[in-house]
């Protein structure tokens, strides 16, 4: 007899729900279900439970479900990992992709605040894109357990067609290694936008990797670009930033991760982080030769606000772009410590009037007073200028008002 | 013979309940009883000793004193939450004493009180007036309850008795301090929970007062928010409450980052509604959300520069902290939740004790409820007409009392922020499985996906038309809840009804009725 399960229960578990399976020669499907929204969504769970079943074309079984307010796909995606321990179907019970996790991304956009969620933990899915983060990422690696890894994947590639995003970008850090690449088939094919390659010290690795993509896209007709920020956690990552960064196509970020780096280099991660300062100075250097963003590492004190702002203002004054974040409180103290000062914004405005003026006047140099002006020091202010307007510290008309005054 | 008739709001209720007649809601502010209001039996002081010591040996002398016997109503307070053990040794001592068919009438019940299950089996407790919490609600809506239950907000709880629907046999007041002649307050002792407004129109009206303290002080005991004049016995116990759960866990800050931006966005409204400005007043809760929004108000206010005249509801570490701080002038409370909250009390004169009299009572020459600008209220489901329901959950089972609810919705803006779902269950819903309050007096719903404010309250519209924050229709938000968790069935109830709803004037809002299992 094949038996399987998979999921998550306990006083303390929400929003998901632990599935136990076992096939049957005979009888039909039978499910019992413990739930306590029973009374108002016992007949839906059980339809769920009987379409993904008959998906999967297993006819006979016993199914317990012990359920706390799981949703369908969460459900859904419970009793295929159970059903995939014993069989190797190649069908699959994908929900329909919804409208709203349709939309694109570009290369250039902000990713000041990405934040990480356990990819075996469908609660914190919810309400994630709610807390406005610039990315979300639905993590593999690190934070689901070994024995969860396999049903993680059903979670994470049904909560990228069904869990709400609310306009943040989509990412997913796969695994290390071949099981990354495995990865990818429960991924890319639901409009990922963006996948998180961790611990790379071989830009080889992601040639391969994207050589997969490539073959995916194809398979699946996809044809928005699908982006990877490497993240570089090792001394040898370091020395090789560069050529990782321009490994291939697509690569839009680079990140760093400082509890595996300063692991590697043999010293203890403090909150003033000389310790990593060489790396972090050298990834900065090696992601702007590349022109693509630099990512600072997670701040892992959830209670002290304080000390984030801080390290996200050191982060800012070294040229990073960007910091992960584990708990969603930290998005807008990161948003806050990326944004521009307001005496920097002053000047920004200052400079980029004077070169809209001299544009309008047909004039090739930019001047301030008597003052010179050079181009890369106008495109720098530019783009200051465009973020605080996305980050609505100032109006995008901002220019009209400036002159009145 | 009981029939049922449609209330004002379109609920179908009975005309009797425990085999007397009720009257049907009438609509807001629409039913006004006449005569004169319930008097309390004449006493005279020679019948009391003159030395002032009304002490007998124990609580089990005081109710035969009493004159305890079958079909007797018997009140007791919340004050000590579910640190009480008083109530549950009163029933204790009635079935060891073989009395029947009690009434009890708290102003809270809480999980301490499950040990009342067996009495309730037994026959000792004929039926519960007064909110039924978690085991106790569970219990009542399996219909095993003897009589029906009868659901009052603390101001309800007083009108009942000023107009005779309730009638108090014996009122047994827990004291954290008293004196032999029953002047008692709650602000001193072990058990000490700061005030003891609750048990105010019981010390008044009930035929019987009991007084029974821990910490028995020689007369006078000073303030007496009990006076001793209307005390019939006083007890000396051992023990009178467990003070690490009189001091309940409720009072936490949230920490949970989905109720924080809740709280966020309801500061955010208030602010840009105009509704924090100088000389403002709010009602201040005990829940976490509440708690982190009067935290949030604290910062719009240091930043304005701008001081609240006075703050009502519970009071806590983080209130007192703004009162002190001198951001809130007076804190006008009705219940005190932590020790700081008691401390303060004790200390300072603008932080005063009241009771539903002041803040609530429907036969009041008015009261101070309606005199708060931003209240700020829980719901466990709100319908698209902000018809709104505190006491069942949507699978139907009864888990909450109303307490202040209904009270507090006649303050100027009534706030509700509560999660979109819980659960996978949506909170806003077609039909409120049971109406607590009318959506009339509900303004506006702050959920984490989105703001709605009732179409009646066109000013607060206007002043948002600009806003960032995501004003939506309570229709959008509806199909939001129902687009992620799919739309619920309907628990099938059966017709029996276990428990009445009553507004604050006394007539019945709603029934509810016991779950088909």
């Amino acid at each position: 007899m094949s038996e399987g399960y998979a999921g998550n229960k306990g006083p303390k578990i929400k929003s998901d729900c632990h599935v136990t399976l076992k096939q049957q020669p005979s009888g039909g499907i039978n499910i019992q279900l413990k739930s306590k929204v029973e009374k108002l969504y016992g007949d839906q769970i059980k339809k769920v439970a009987t379409a993904t079943l008959n998906k999967l074309g297993i006819e006979h079984c016993e199914v317990l479900i012990e359920d706390s307010g799981a949703l369908d796909w969460v459900i859904a995606a419970r009793i295929e990992a159970a059903v995939k321990q014993f069989s190797d179907t190649s069908e699959t019970y994908i929900p329909d992709l919804k409208p709203y996790n349709q939309y694109e991304t570009s290369k250039e956009r902000d990713r000041l605040s990405r934040l990480y969620l356990p990819g075996n933990n469908p609660k914190m899915m919810l309400n994630a894109g709610i807390h406005k983060p610039h990315g979300i990422i639905l993590d593999l690696e690190d934070a689901v357990a070994p024995a969860k890894k396999h049903e993680a994947r059903f979670v994470v590639r049904n909560a990228l067609c069904s869990a709400n995003f609310y306009g943040a970008e989509r990412m997913v850090r796969i695994n290390q290694g071949e099981m990354g690449i495995e990865d990818l088939q429960y991924i890319v094919p639901h409009n990922v936008h963006l996948i998180l390659i961790p611990k790379v010290e071989d830009p080889e690795y992601i040639c391969r990797l994207d050589k997969e993509v490539q073959r995916l896209e194809a398979r699946h007709q996809i044809e928005k670009p699908v982006f990877y920020m490497p993240i570089i956690e090792s001394a040898l990552g370091v020395e090789k930033a560069y050529e990782i960064a321009t490994a291939c196509r697509n690569i839009v970020a680079l990140a760093i991760g400082l509890e595996d780096y300063t692991a590697d280099i043999g010293v203890k991660r403090t909150s003033t982080a000389e310790e990593s300062l060489y790396a972090r100075m050298r990834l900065v250097n090696a992601a702007k030769a590349a022109g693509i963003q630099p990512i600072d590492s997670v701040f892992s004190d959830v209670g002290d606000m304080e000390g984030l702002f801080e390290n996200v203002r050191k982060s800012k004054q070294l040229g990073f772009e960007g910091m992960g974040c584990i708990h969603p409180r930290q998005i807008k103290v990161i948003h806050d410590g990326f944004a521009p000062e307001a005496k920097e914004l002053e000047k920004s405005m200052k400079i980029v009037d004077a070169a809209i003026k001299a544009e309008e006047q047909g004039l090739g140099v930019v001047s301030l007073g008597t003052k010179m002006i050079d181009p890369p020091v106008v495109k720098r202010h530019k783009k200051q200028i465009d973020r605080a307007v996305r980050m609505g510290l100032i109006d995008k008309n901002w220019q009209e008002t400036y002159n009145q005054e | 013979m009981t029939e049922f008739v449609k209330n004002a709001a379109g609920r179908l209720i009975p005309t009797h309940i425990n085999d007397k007649e009720v009257v049907p809601f009438q609509g807001v502010g629409k039913y006004r009883p006449q005569g004169r209001k319930y008097a309390p039996p004449i006493k005279t002081v020679a019948d009391y000793p003159e030395d002032g010591d009304k002490r007998v040996a124990s609580l089990k002398d005081a109710l035969i004193k009493a004159g305890l016997k079958d079909g007797m109503t018997i009140s007791t307070h919340h004050h000590f939450r579910n640190g009480d053990i008083l109530a549950n040794q009163i029933f204790d001592i009635a079935a060891e004493m073989g009395v029947k068919d009690l009434v009890w009438y708290p102003s809270a019940s809480f999980p301490c009180h499950e040990h009342l299950i067996q009495y309730l089996e037994s026959g000792v407790i004929h039926h519960i007036e007064g909110s039924m919490n978690g085991p106790l609600g569970r219990f009542a809506s399996q219909g095993k309850m003897r009589g029906q239950g009868v659901l009052r907000s603390h101001g309800g709880r007083y009108q009942a008795v000023q107009d005779g629907d309730v009638h108090i046999d014996i009122a047994i007041i827990a004291a954290p301090c008293a004196d032999p002649f029953g002047n008692a307050n709650g602000l001193y002792g072990d058990a000490a929970c700061g005030l003891l407004g609750f048990a105010l129109a019981d010390s008044e009206y009930a035929d019987q007062v009991v007084v029974v303290t821990d910490n028995m002080v020689p007369f006078p005991c000073i303030p007496w928010q009990i006076q001793g004049n209307n005390v019939d016995i006083t007890v000396e116990v051992d023990k009178i409450g467990i003070p690490e759960k009189i001091v309940s866990g409720t009072t936490k800050v949230t920490k949970s980052p989905d109720r924080l931006l809740i709280a966020e966005m309801t500061a955010q409204f208030c602010d840009e509604a105009g509704l924090i400005k100088e000389g403002f007043s709010f009602q201040a809760g005990a829940g976490g959300t509440s708690l982190s929004i009067g935290i949030y108000f604290g910062e719009i206010m240091r930043k304005k520069g701008i001081k609240a005249r006075f703050a009502r509801g519970g009071s806590n570490q983080y209130l007192v902290k703004m009162f002190e701080e001198g951001l809130v002038e007076h804190i006008l409370d009705g219940q005190t939740f932590d020790l700081e909250g008691v401390r303060s009390m004790r200390e300072n004169p603008t932080h005063v004790n009241t009771s539903p009299f002041t803040s609530y009572n429907y036969h009041g020459k008015g009261n101070f409820a309606s005199l708060i600008d931003i209240v700020i209220l829980g719901a466990t489901e709100v319908d698209t007409n902000f018809n709104a329901n505190v006491v069942t959950h949507s699978d139907g089972y009864l888990l909450h009392g109303i307490g202040g609810w209904q009270n507090c919705l006649f303050g100027k803006t009534v706030i509700l922020p509560i999660p979109l779902f819980r659960d996978r269950i949506p909170v806003i819903v077609d039909e409120v499985t049971t109406l607590c309050g009318p959506g009339d007096l509900i303004d506006v719903i702050v959920t984490e996906r989105g703001i709605a404010v009732n179409p009646k309250r066109k000013d607060l519209l206007e002043k948002l038309k600009d806003s960032e924050l995501p004003i939506k229709t309570i229709e959008e938000l509806k199909a939001e809840a129902e687009e992620i968790c799919g739309k619920p069935q309907k628990p099938e109830f059966d017709d029996e009804v276990i428990a009445a709803i009553k507004w604050v004037d006394g007539t019945v809002i709603d029934v509810v009725r016991k779950i088909k299992e």
